[in-house]
């Protein structure tokens, strides 16, 4: 354990050394938000009929969605796996004496913790100084809140085991591009990135909601924004813990089988 | 032909210290320190000479390179090469030399040896007739007529160093610059390449400005050596006059039937001693090797005896000890 | 221009070794930007209209900016990807040859794979003409002739400008996504849907509103005054590259001053 903490410890160390990156990154991350903002604001202004979100939560979610993007986003991805994979320098990494997938589970999480912790509050404070309807306000009870924390750390969880997944998947297919983007186009549409979950039609609602990927965005901020209750949030805590559980099974007994191959074609 | 006069050059650098708190504190505030990577340099080189420029890493080889090679600009000083002030007219300046970088490839890394060079043909405007004639001279003598074909990714290093070297030389430079150019070579690769620096040397009059961590290089090479530490030139002269100047050092190795007597003579150091064997430094201005020896074998009985004069790399480790660098 | 051919070439050669990491590539540029177009068209079930635009006339805006996207992306790539060159000290290699800097950089890298998102642009265009009921002239063809090149050029400029940060900065480079990424993600909607200050900037500053929104009035008939003013406003923006092109000789110099 204490193996996998000094890494972790490390990567988060070395996250933190790029402060103009960190900076710049949330400045377009502001301005993302913005164009969203306008984009549906000017969708919304179109009709009068009632939408399932309203266009303050959905603002709400827009600026969390900002705010976090580390947490959840397929597509940021670590190019050393990739090629210890791909170019069979991976015999090193089987000569420590840790296990893989801890050990890479360890280093993808504080990356996208380093990453995620420099850049959401620069984004959060601005959302939270902006005029009525463009600002980001705290939810409406205590308990949304602490639901809003839970589920995103379990959200982040999930995550980072969807992303081990999409390298484990690497060891078959020996081509970085087509895993990659398999789960950052899967991802990004059914986490709600490309049109939010809730305006999504029926249909394609239905499938989201049995994949993974919107726990670990859509749901947190949803109910950070309100637009989930307490009691539905409780039951997708379940559901977010089984996601983990299935998840990291799958990933191990992968991770397992893989450098099994491996081993037996000499490396 | 080259003129250097005064040239220093200087660069701010990221101060980072260990540990979370000190991380987050250069996040806050970052903090610069000034490095003075070279200072006042002056020296000339003539034509067809082929200039040793040695020094501890961060003594400011590359750093005065670059400057020579019109990619960076000096803080102060003036450099005249060939009529020309290199980073004030770089188009013009730079057809006429030509630079290896042993740790970097200026090769298409996934295309045939023989395309780069076809391009390098179009870049440098080489006419057709110039660029046959070079390519010949450059295919045979650095034996590489069936590389050309070979994509550089599938080369071996010493291969792709003599390619290399093929590229930098196709427009007919007047001046090359090695940086390192047998770094991680085999043994027959670094001969070859040796070899063949010292013709184009002495064929085409190309005067060659070589930076090494290799003494054979030097050795094999160099007619005059250019010694810098610390952003100064702590030595210019060519090797011989080196090798004199701290050659006042021979080191005696003995063989001799066991004994334990202990040697106390003026102007010998004890490198080391086991029960059968022992390795003196002598200094030569203060005692003869000749006194050295008779005194050497009247305290022992002696099996075998040889003089041998301190190898190159040892003289540079011990200048460099001198100066401090 | 006849070793920008040779790079070129050069270039291909290498695309064709790896015909299946090409093919990805390719297959990921069509399908990327086509969710977000899907998007849109989902929106559009639930919403009448986005500022009054319809459906098809922000397909078409759509459509224009990732072809003028997808094609200044595929040549300027070298600019793209400029920070590596810093980093791997290619730069230098650059600077030691006796050519201009900006067309040695242009030659260090095609993206071929562009064509995926070209494709699927063009997919969308059709799209968008086959339901927009267009009366079309030799002049508003020209017009949207003039709209892709404009674009071409403006992102070429805007990823200039993001290799001339390099030259100080490796880390603050995303910010530049702004203007590409970001750029982009705002033009495929036309402009009068967002708020003044992005409108004045996106046609001033950085003049992508010459090329989705005050050309596209003429295309779509929405003026009847000064039409000739408006079908011209592609070629003002193509000016941007100008300053563009300044910026990056006072980026080679600085980097020749400090060589970082």
């Amino acid at each position: 354990m204490i193996a996998y903490y000094s890494l972790f410890k490390i990567r988060l160390l070395h996250g933190f050394q790029y402060r103009t990156a960190a900076l710049a990154g949330a400045l377009t991350q502001f301005f993302w938000g913005f164009i969203y903002i306008m984009v549906y604001q000017a969708f919304y202004n179109s009709t009068s009929t009632p939408q399932p979100i309203t266009l303050h939560e959905l603002i709400e979610v827009l600026w969390l969605q900002q705010s976090f993007l580390a947490f959840f986003v397929l597509w940021l991805r670590d190019n050393e796996i990739i090629d210890h994979i791909t170019k069979g320098n991976i015999a090193y990494e089987l000569c420590r004496p840790i296990n893989l997938y801890s050990f890479w589970y360890a280093k993808l999480i504080a990356q996208r913790l380093s990453k995620g912790l420099l850049r959401f509050s620069p984004i959060l404070i601005i959302a939270f100084l902006l005029p009525y309807p463009y600002n980001l306000t705290l939810p409406d009870n205590l308990i949304s809140f602490i639901l809003f924390i839970i589920t995103l750390i379990l959200g982040l969880i999930i995550l980072v085991a969807i992303s081990m997944l999409m390298y484990i998947s690497i060891f078959y297919t020996m081509n970085g591009t087509g895993s990659l983007l398999i789960f950052s186009l899967m991802g990004e549409f059914f986490s709600g990135m490309n049109i939010p979950v809730p305006l999504m039609p029926h249909l394609l609602k239905t499938i989201v909601y049995i994949l993974p990927f919107r726990y670990c965005s859509d749901l947190p901020f949803r109910i950070y924004a309100g637009n989930i209750g307490n009691k539905e949030a409780l039951i997708s805590i379940i559901i977010q813990i089984t996601w983990i559980i299935i998840l990291f099974s799958i990933g191990k007994l992968g991770m397992k089988k893989a450098l099994k191959n491996i081993i037996v074609q000499g490396g | 032909m080259i003129e250097v006069s005064g040239l220093s050059k200087s660069f701010k650098v990221a101060k980072r210290n260990p540990g979370i708190i000190s991380a987050l504190k250069s996040f806050v505030h970052p903090q610069f320190t000034t490095i003075q990577a070279i200072d006042d340099l002056t020296f000339n080189i003539k034509q067809g000479e082929i200039i040793g420029y040695i020094g501890p890493n961060g003594a400011g080889k590359s750093t005065t390179i670059k400057i020579m090679s019109g990619i960076l600009v000096p803080d102060k000083g003036n450099c005249k090469i060939l009529g020309y002030t290199p980073w004030k007219d770089r188009v013009n300046y730079v057809k006429n030399i030509g630079v290896v970088f042993g740790q970097r490839s200026q090769l298409f890394w996934d295309v045939p040896v023989m395309d780069s060079y076809n391009l390098l043909k179009d870049i440098y405007k080489i006419p057709e007739k110039m660029f046959e004639e070079n390519l010949d001279l450059l295919v045979s003598t650095l034996d590489i007529s069936q590389l050309l074909d070979t994509p550089v990714r599938q080369l071996s290093l010493g291969q792709k160093m003599r390619c290399e070297i093929g590229a930098s030389l196709l427009h007919n430079p007047k001046i090359l610059f090695l940086d390192e150019p047998t770094i991680g070579l085999d043994a027959v690769s670094k001969i070859a390449v040796r070899q063949f620096i010292k013709t184009i040397n002495k064929e085409k009059q190309v005067t060659v400005i070589l930076t090494t961590h290799d003494m054979q290089d030097i050795e094999a090479l160099a007619s005059r050596i250019i010694l810098i530490g610390k952003g100064k030139i702590l030595l210019d002269g060519n090797l011989a006059k080196l090798k004199n100047q701290f050659n006042s050092q021979k080191v005696i190795t003995i063989d001799y039937s066991e004994s334990n007597e202990v040697i106390n003579i003026p102007g010998v150091k004890l490198i080391s001693q086991s029960k059968e064997r022992l390795m003196l430094s002598v200094d030569t201005s203060i005692i003869k090797i000749s006194d050295c020896i008779n005194l050497l074998s009247k305290k022992y009985d002696l099996l075998d005896l040889s003089v041998d004069s301190r190898p190159i790399e040892e003289i540079i480790v011990s200048l460099y000890r001198e100066y401090q660098i | 221009m006849k070793i920008y051919f040779k790079y070129l070439k050069i270039l291909i050669k290498k695309e064709l070794q790896y015909r299946t990491s090409f093919i990805l590539l390719a297959v990921g540029q069509f399908f990327v930007p086509f969710i977000i177009f899907v998007g849109i068209y989902l929106l559009f079930l639930r919403f009448p209209n986005v500022g009054g635009w319809s459906l098809y006339e922000v397909a078409l805006t759509y459509a224009i900016i990732h072809i003028a996207f997808s094609i200044s992306e595929c040549f300027g790539r070298g600019f793209d990807v400029f920070s590596t060159n810093i980093k791997s000290g290619t730069f230098d290699r650059i600077l030691l040859r006796p050519r201009s800097t900006i067309l040695q950089v242009f030659g260090t890298r095609f993206e071929f794979s562009r064509i995926g998102r070209l494709l699927q642009a063009i997919i969308v265009l059709i799209y968008a003409i086959y339901h927009l009921n267009i009366d079309w002239s030799i002049m508003k063809t020209i017009t949207l002739m003039f709209m892709i090149i404009s674009g071409i050029i403006i992102f070429i400029g805007i990823f200039m400008i993001g290799a001339t940060f390099a030259f100080w900065t490796i880390e603050g480079l995303e910010v530049i996504n702004i203007f590409s990424d970001g750029g982009r993600a705002m033009a495929q909607y036309p402009l009068t849907i967002y708020n003044k200050f992005i409108r004045k900037f996106f046609t001033f500053v950085i003049p992508l509103g010459t090329v989705n929104y005050l050309p596209l009035m003429f295309v779509l008939d929405k003026v009847n005054e000064n039409k000739f003013i408006y079908m011209l406003t592609p070629l003002l923006g193509i000016l941007f590259i100008i300053p563009c092109i300044t910026i990056w000789n006072h980026g080679v110099k600085h980097y020749k001053s400090t060589g970082s």
